[in-house]
């Protein structure tokens, strides 16, 4: 494989990762599944993309876009927390609801960003940098965003909300309110993604009211792959696992593209990848009751050969 | 301090599986006084102490705290005054946060939760004295998960994240039930070092009679949602497990059948 499609799946994985980090702290950090995400992603391109084309800077639009976000998990979470809908059931009626939204904010089901300003044709300007112009971009905003979470899951605040993902019935004995702990975790989680999508509606040039199908696995095997790779022992391994879990992602998809695999058929890879993923440590637990078992026996045989021994000896 | 007036609490009011689970409660807990609190199963002892943390609300009479009526506050909002501790070690911690975020979460008990920074190293030395009288060697691990504690070194920790944040009233909901023999005395004497040195007014849920009557200043016996007995003073430094189980059967009514009761 060609260097540029090794950096290009670095790209990618970096400018997804935001939307990964997102999933990380509704499914993983709030232990909630929410489904919002799917419409999220493309809420934020929507309007970061309809905001471009008004004539407005797209740094702004990111930002705009981050704030979108934050307004569709807060409805998800106050459709669970004020009406008492299921959480999965919250998610997914803000999702259908967020396909309609988005169909008004951008007018049509495609607006292409080919000519107007963004922030990747802005750094590919800039000579000798151009080709690595999109990873540098993705690297600066991947750090930006990894350390203000990490600070954040660290602040009185942060760390509520990782209690009420963790022991929901501990954090309000001490004290803590958890509807808005929830309210919290899926506006923060679906600003990062709407983000993503912000990013990586300029990163292609377009935004597309699919764009965001499929979204919600995506990540979940992103950051299922990070965990398996980088582990999730302390705080900022499981937040770096999700971005290295983005990046392999997103290599592994353009491997099998690369390898002939029509792009239709992504979405169902990306299933069995979560599949394969999730059924995992049920396969190595089953794998390493065999080890243990037989190791203990070959223990006991051990044992007995010394009993026999010193009983000889006596 | 804690007052309950004819407090009722039924589950599933009008269906076919109502059941009353507290029948015109009253009682009164001077500040100071630790009471404990025993009865068979489905007497409505957790019941009790779940109406007065706000776990649920009531369907008649007041619970006062500190000449403050709190039938109506949501549960966090109590949790400002009041300490807990459950039966399951489990259920007390984060597992999957450090001792020194679960101390943390702990110590702003009743303090809003800001975007401000966790933990500070003034607080990081209180937690370590903290842990140190606890005498399980915890002090050396901070920054270890608390779900690699055994069991009772998690409800040791719990019973110290109760109380690190004094509170007006701390409830006990047979907090060492679930511990082996050795491990539960050893949380019981750290329980009451902690509640002497702050003299905090407690209620504590227990299925021993032994430790019913040795513990504390005051025992209060339930049975079907009513409180049947109440022992306290001289009369109580006189009564023995045996004639508590008599008096158990003859206020009933009925023998005790609760075999758990009786072995322990």
């Amino acid at each position: 494989m060609s260097l540029g499609i090794w950096l290009g799946s670095l790209e990618q994985g970096l400018l997804w990762g935001a939307m990964v980090l997102g999933v990380y702290i509704t499914f993983r950090v709030l232990d909630y599944p929410d489904l919002t995400v799917d419409g999220a992603f493309t809420l934020g391109a929507a309007v970061a993309a309809h905001y471009i084309l008004l004539g407005g800077n797209p740094w702004v639009a990111v930002v705009i876009a981050l704030f979108s976000g934050a307004a569709a998990g807060l409805i998800t979470g106050l459709l669970h927390t004020g009406l008492k809908v299921a959480p999965l059931l919250s998610g997914i009626l803000t999702m259908i609801a967020l396909y309609s939204i988005n169909l008004r904010i951008m007018g049509q089901a495609n607006l292409s960003l080919l000519r107007v300003k963004t922030i990747f044709n802005q750094v590919l300007n800039i000579p000798q940098l151009d080709t690595f112009g999109p990873v540098i971009l993705g690297l600066l905003v991947t750090l930006v965003v990894v350390s203000l979470l990490y600070l954040f899951l660290q602040t009185e605040l942060g760390m509520s909300v990782r209690a009420t993902g963790n022991n929901e019935q501990m954090i309000r004995s001490l004290g803590v309110n958890t509807s808005t702990m929830k309210l919290v975790g899926l506006a923060t989680g679906n600003a990062l993604v709407a983000l993503s999508g912000g990013l990586v509606a300029q990163y292609q040039g377009f935004a597309d009211i699919g764009m965001g199908i499929g979204m919600i696995v995506a990540g979940l095997a992103s950051v299922i792959i990070g965990e398996a790779l980088v582990g999730n022992q302390t705080l900022i391994r499981a937040i770096i696992a999700a971005i290295v879990g983005s990046i392999v992602y997103r290599a592994v998809i353009s491997l099998v593209l690369q390898l002939g695999l029509p792009a239709t058929d992504l979405k169902l890879l990306t299933s069995l990848i979560v599949v394969v993923a999730l059924s995992f440590p049920l396969v190595r637990q089953r794998l390493g009751l065999r080890s243990l078992r037989l190791r203990s026996e070959q223990n006991a045989e051990a044992s007995q050969r010394e009993q026999n021994l010193s009983s000889r000896r006596g | 301090m804690l007052k309950l007036v004819n407090v009722n609490k039924i589950f599933h009011p009008g269906g076919v599986n109502e059941k009353v689970a507290l029948k015109e409660v009253t009682l009164q807990v001077q500040p100071g006084e630790v009471v404990t609190i025993i009865g068979s199963n489905g007497a409505g002892k957790s019941t009790l102490l779940n109406v007065v943390a706000g776990v649920y609300g009531v369907e008649g009479g007041k619970v006062i705290l500190d000449n403050q009526e709190i039938s109506h506050y949501p549960e966090h909002f109590r949790a400002a005054w009041i300490g807990r501790v459950f039966q399951d070690p489990l259920q007390g911690t984060a597992a999957s946060m450090t001792l020194e975020e679960n101390l943390t979460l702990a110590l702003r008990r009743g303090h809003p939760r800001r975007l401000r920074w966790g933990i500070t190293s003034a607080e990081r030395r209180l937690f370590k004295q903290n842990l140190a009288l606890l005498g399980l060697g915890l002090e050396e691990r901070l920054a270890a998960r608390v779900g690699l504690l055994s069991g009772g070194q998690r409800q040791a920790l719990t019973v110290l994240m109760a109380t690190i944040a004094t509170p007006k009233l701390l409830l006990l909901d047979e907090h060492t039930a679930a511990l082996d023999p050795r491990t539960a005395a050893t949380v019981m004497d750290l329980t009451e070092k902690i509640i002497a040195q702050h003299r905090l007014t407690t209620l504590m849920v227990t299925h021993n009679l032994e430790q019913a009557l040795r513990a504390g200043s005051r025992t209060i016996m339930m049975h079907e949602g009513k409180i049947i007995l109440d022992l306290h003073g001289s009369e109580r430094e006189r009564t023995t497990v045996a004639q508590l189980l008599n008096m158990f059967e003859r206020a009933s009514g009925n023998s005790l059948v609760n075999d758990r009761v009786l072995l322990s």
